[in-house]
């Protein structure tokens, strides 16, 4: 029988929620590293036992954890195969975190500053690792978008990591600007047609797409209307909040933007706008149905200044035409007094036969609906606020 | 033996208790400190220093006998208290909450 892992990044350590196939009875582990900010966590899609996590504090740096039986232990890959994981006094001896930007000259380009806030010049620096992104065929392999915006990749399980740097080479680095909560690479969508092919978004820079596997990138925001930049139609600038594909059907995208919900047809060549009926559409996350394509959630947020459901009610809205026309998913959220966010990266999609979603909010909840978004319940209610959700369904 | 004491992250990154005590080469300075720290204990590199370019994070500090050492070179000689082990070099990350 099937059974399903839930992956909770939180402020304040890991958290691993599992059931079976019902969906109606939790087991929650954890916390893991606790007193850390967990930003991400993500199964390798080949080898379902090995997880990734970001483990990220603003005091002391970035490490990276790895998995190898499903979230049981955990430790800070580097060990080559055969070597002692220990040192001489016991303790482990990986070093995963370090990650150092390419200023090389075969790069072509090595930038050195991007635009700050005020417009100035401001030095590229790493912060964090925002979102992992495990490769479709190699579980050793894993992308990683990280503050200041960049893209790495490490084909060692997590020990080392090398910067893809024909990203940041592309000729409007040297404008990108960091939305308010920084100049976070927050997603990477692999294609599973074509493994030349990466997307990234970065807020507040944009779209990208790569059709040789990252040596050169163009970017995807033709259509993007941002009122709230100088020239609103202009290339850079738009803050992108998060992207979603459905895997069978990689060239259509969904985009939740900072203001307006986008649809793509042609891989992110060109956008068109499908917030119809929102109540709001400023929001974070976006997903996709597991198994119909044109089924589409994204959970409004009242404004960019108040960050929370517009009248106090959390509704998930769903689309099943790919967008335009809307319903309110409700049965089991609360509907008053409700004023948690739902971050980027915290909504999620199982793949049963009926098709599960799940989101974990600011306040420490994450709801699940077993049957597509039309009941809802808890499967965690306390939690530290939720950064991040992934799911795992395992046969 | 010079003793250090670590605030609690780098703790539970370590897998020890607040007070180490570390076999520190000579020339006793922060560095040499942070060095033997690393050494010791791997998980912490890049957690006191950062990897690029070894200089302390922005939001650690390093105090020795009640004082703040942060600000001085990295190779500045610490004082003889601490050399000795009778005071601790303490690494202290910045205070927040609310």
């Amino acid at each position: 029988m099937s059974k399903i892992r839930v992956l909770a990044g939180t402020r304040k350590g890991a958290f691993i929620l599992t059931s079976d196939a019902s969906r109606k009875q939790w087991t929650i582990d954890g916390p893991h590293f606790g007193g850390w900010e967990i930003y991400h966590m993500a199964a390798s899609p080949v080898n379902p036992e090995r997880l990734y996590a970001s483990q990220t504090s603003d005091w002391f740096g970035q490490i990276i954890q790895r998995s190898d039986d499903g979230g049981k232990t955990w430790q800070q890959p580097g060990t080559p195969p055969g070597a002692a994981t220990t040192n001489e006094f016991g303790m482990p001896v990986g070093e995963s975190n370090k990650f150092t930007y390419d200023t090389s000259e075969q790069t072509g380009k090595p930038l050195t500053t991007h635009q700050w806030y005020d417009g100035t010049p401001h030095p590229w620096e790493f912060k964090r690792v925002w979102h992992l992104e495990p490769s479709l065929s190699d579980a050793d392999t894993v992308y990683a978008g990280v503050e200041d915006a960049a893209l790495f990749v490490s084909h060692d399980g997590g020990a080392n990591w090398k910067e893809i740097a024909g990203l940041r080479g592309h000729d409007t680095g040297i404008n990108w600007t960091p939305g308010a909560g920084g100049m976070c690479l927050h997603t990477i969508m692999l294609d599973r047609n074509d493994p030349n092919r990466l997307f990234v978004a970065i807020s507040a820079a944009g779209a990208f797409r790569s059709d040789d596997h990252g040596k050169t990138w163009k970017t995807i925001t033709r259509g993007l209307v941002s009122n709230y930049i100088p020239d609103p139609t202009a290339e850079i600038g738009h803050c992108v909040h998060r992207l979603a594909m459905h895997p069978a059907r990689p060239n259509v995208l969904f985009m939740q933007k900072h203001w307006d919900v986008m649809r793509s047809d042609d891989s992110g060549d060109n956008w068109h706008e499908v917030s119809g009926n929102l109540p709001s559409d400023f929001g974070f996350p976006i997903a996709v149905h597991a198994h119909e394509p044109e089924t589409v959630y994204v959970i409004p947020i009242k404004s960019d200044s108040e960050h929370y459901p517009p009248e106090g009610k959390l509704r998930v809205y769903r689309s099943r035409g790919g967008g335009d026309e809307w319903e309110a998913l409700t049965n089991g959220l609360p509907q008053e007094n409700c004023y948690v966010n739902v971050l980027r990266d915290a909504m999620a999609v199982d793949t049963l036969d009926d098709c599960g979603i799940y989101f974990g909010t600011t306040g420490g909840q994450i709801y699940c609906s077993p049957d597509g978004g039309d009941h809802w319940h808890a499967i965690a209610l306390n939690l530290p606020a939720v950064l991040s959700v992934e799911v795992q369904t395992l046969d | 033996m010079i003793k250090v004491l670590i605030p609690y992250h780098l703790q539970t990154l370590a897998g020890t208790g607040p007070e180490l005590e570390l076999n520190v080469p000579p020339p006793y300075t922060a560095r040499a400190v942070v060095q033997a720290l690393e050494a010791r204990y791997p998980t912490l590199r890049g957690a006191v220093v950062e990897h690029a370019s070894g200089r302390r994070r922005p939001k650690v500090r390093f105090f020795a006998c009640r004082e703040d050492i942060s600000h001085q070179c990295m190779d500045s000689p610490l004082p003889d208290d601490v050399v000795a082990g009778r005071e601790p070099f303490i690494i202290i990350g910045a205070i927040s909450g609310g």
